[in-house]
């Protein structure tokens, strides 16, 4: 591993997040979060949801749709995201999954 | 017979991106793809970049297709339910007139630069990507402009927008900023807008701007933001992509990047400077302050989160990050205060803060407001008291690099204007700070050709020698400019809402009458 700037930060559990936006059809991708990531955070700001983990956020499609009551493909998610941080390490059929890499 | 069965999104992703390409053989792909080996990045093997978005054209255009109805649906009720009498004050727009003018011709430049990469990128998976941003930003800039249009029926200050970008002293600083990355080769400016602005630093522009609408009852610019960021995320992803791509590719391609980021994290972030004052000054609702926002989106997302995963290639946090975080402290004041006496000759208008304003301000910021800015503005309303206003009569420095109006102070002293200055070829150049100069003198050749707008008006390109004559060269018109209080905007306004609670009330008397 390399150098890092040696701030205070390196104690600090490296969140990761997105924000959704805030709609009747994007709360239930907002409650189907919120009940498979037991660690998430939950912040309501002017028009979005911000959404943050110590570990990682994983939204999946069935629990989507069960909250939803119709299909939802995991493309619809882009009709839903605002911005995130972190790193998506998977957009599948059935999953998607943001986390750091290293 | 059993139906087909339907492809799943990675074989779709996998089909569009790798089946459909072919190896050339007529040409060689050094002539072909004639851009990417000049800048020195090694790529041995374009097919390892991913998209994770996995997108293909079916779903593009189907999620797009979408996301322009549920806009315009917004704009035509915004229209129909006279959607501008809602806003919490018209000096809200400044905030709106600073974007069109400065934000959306930045859009169309990306349009095109991706479009350019969308052709001369030699892997298929990147000109996909940059297919597809390509679209989204001339998205983008279109429906600013429709939202804003809205406005302009009602407004002063965003008739001319095009023509300011490319004449106004203040939009010289965007303007440049990305004509600077759109001079550089393909894989600097997929790290210049690809990764530094949409990645690093975009959450501290539009999320601020949106938020400021939703907060001020500006309803289809929170819209179009929205609508605009859904596509962002894309473009973060393309950007982490880009950046991780080159890191992983050879390692020599590791101290170019960290390079690039060194610039590039220091240009978006002067650029942001005029985001820092337009959240903590312009809007009349506040929604976060400067301070808080580079803290929750810069330190922690970027520093704390980003950077120790980038250090596992041995890439460290930017170049002068360490005067960007101490300047979260004064860079708004330190900037509107110029605004404000430069008003005159800009395409939106200032005023004193309020007493509320001024009280939101000490609080946020208890280190410095009062004992530094609020003096500042005592003097300016005893000017105003007196019947006068307070304008600069004069033409400011700007910085060879940023093109901000060298207002900046030294790091740590918030009381001595920083300047720097370095010779090259004879000629003196002047910037406002340490990042400043260390850009230049990475490539001095490429700053010392900057159209500085007041060199431009000194050497009598910009419509004449006096302030009049300037000012009609940018096209400027009564209300556009100056002070806030007692313009046409205000009256308007004021006119409006009058006649909006008791219709038999005759027009608001002209003043003198």
């Amino acid at each position: 591993m390399t150098q890092s700037t040696g701030s205070t930060r390196t104690t600090r559990a490296r969140q990761v997040g997105v924000d959704i936006q805030e709609t009747e059809e994007n709360r239930a991708v907002v409650e189907a979060i919120e009940a498979d990531n037991a660690d998430c955070a939950v912040r309501h700001m002017p028009g979005l949801v911000r959404i943050t983990s110590p570990t990682r956020i994983v939204v999946n499609r069935e629990s989507v749709e069960q909250r939803l009551g119709r299909e939802w493909e995991t493309h619809e998610f882009q009709l839903a995201i605002v911005s995130y941080f972190g790193h998506i390490a998977e957009w599948d059929d059935d999953q998607i999954l943001i986390q750091w890499d290293h | 017979m059993a139906a087909p069965r339907k492809l799943s999104m990675k074989q779709r992703y996998a089909a569009l991106t790798r089946d459909l390409d072919w190896d050339l053989s007529y040409v060689d792909e050094d002539k072909a793809y004639p851009y990417t080996s000049f800048e020195g990045i090694k790529i041995h093997d374009w097919s390892k970049w991913e998209d994770p978005f996995r997108l293909t054209i079916d779903a593009y255009m189907k999620y797009q297709a979408e996301k322009d109805k549920r806009l315009y649906a917004v704009l035509d009720s915004f229209a129909q339910g006279q959607g501008h009498l809602q806003l919490t004050d018209p000096s809200y727009l400044n905030a709106m007139k600073l974007f069109l003018q400065g934000v959306t011709p930045l859009e169309y430049q990306a349009h095109r630069n991706f479009a350019y990469l969308a052709r001369f990128l030699n892997g298929p998976g990147p000109r996909f990507a940059a297919l597809c941003q390509s679209q989204d930003e001339l998205r983008h800039a279109q429906t600013e402009i429709h939202t804003l249009s809205n406005y302009n029926k009602y407004y002063q200050g965003m008739h001319s927008w095009q023509h300011q970008h490319d004449r106004v002293w203040y939009l010289s600083v965007p303007k440049s900023y990305f004509d600077d990355a759109v001079t550089a080769g393909p894989f600097e400016f997929l790290i210049a807008i690809g990764f530094s602005f949409e990645y690093l630093l975009t959450n501290l522009l539009f999320v601020p701007f949106m938020s400021g609408a939703s907060f001020n009852g500006d309803l289809p610019t929170m819209t179009f933001g929205f609508s605009a960021q859904s596509d962002e995320s894309r473009h973060m992803t393309l950007g982490l992509e880009a950046i991780k791509f080159m890191l992983e590719q050879d390692p020599d391609n590791v101290p170019i990047v960290q390079a690039w980021i060194d610039k590039w994290f220091w240009r978006g972030y002067r650029l942001l400077a005029l985001v820092s004052q337009m959240l903590d000054y312009m809007l009349p609702r506040k929604v976060m302050s400067w301070k808080e926002a580079f803290e929750l989106y810069f330190e922690e997302q970027m520093l704390g989160g980003l950077f120790p995963d980038l250090a596992y290639y041995g890439i460290t946090p930017p170049r002068h990050v360490e005067h960007a975080i101490a300047e979260k402290e004064v860079l708004s004041h330190q900037v509107y205060w110029t605004l404000y006496q430069f008003s005159f000759a800009a395409g939106f208008t200032t005023t004193i803060p309020s007493e509320d304003a001024q009280k939101w301000l000490a609080e946020q910021y208890p280190q410095t407001f009062e004992k530094l800015y609020k003096p500042l503005w005592g003097k300016a309303a005893a000017v105003v008291d007196n019947g006068g206003r307070y304008f600069y009569q004069g033409l400011p420095q700007l910085c060879q690099v940023c093109q901000v109006p060298m207002l900046f102070t030294e790091p740590g002293d918030p009381t001595t204007i920083c300047q720097r200055h370095t010779e090259f070829e004879g000629e003196r150049y002047d910037f406002c700070s340490d990042g400043c100069q260390w850009i230049f003198e990475r490539e001095p050749e490429k700053y010392v050709q900057a159209w500085l707008p007041v060199h431009q008006i000194y050497q009598g390109n910009c419509g004449g020698p006096t302030v009049p004559d300037v000012l009609a060269w940018y096209k400027l018109q009564p209300g556009d400019n100056g002070e806030i209080a007692g313009n046409l905007e205000q009256t308007a306004w004021e006119t409006w809402h009058a006649t909006s609670s008791a219709e038999e009330q005759a027009p608001a008397p002209v003043a003198g009458n």
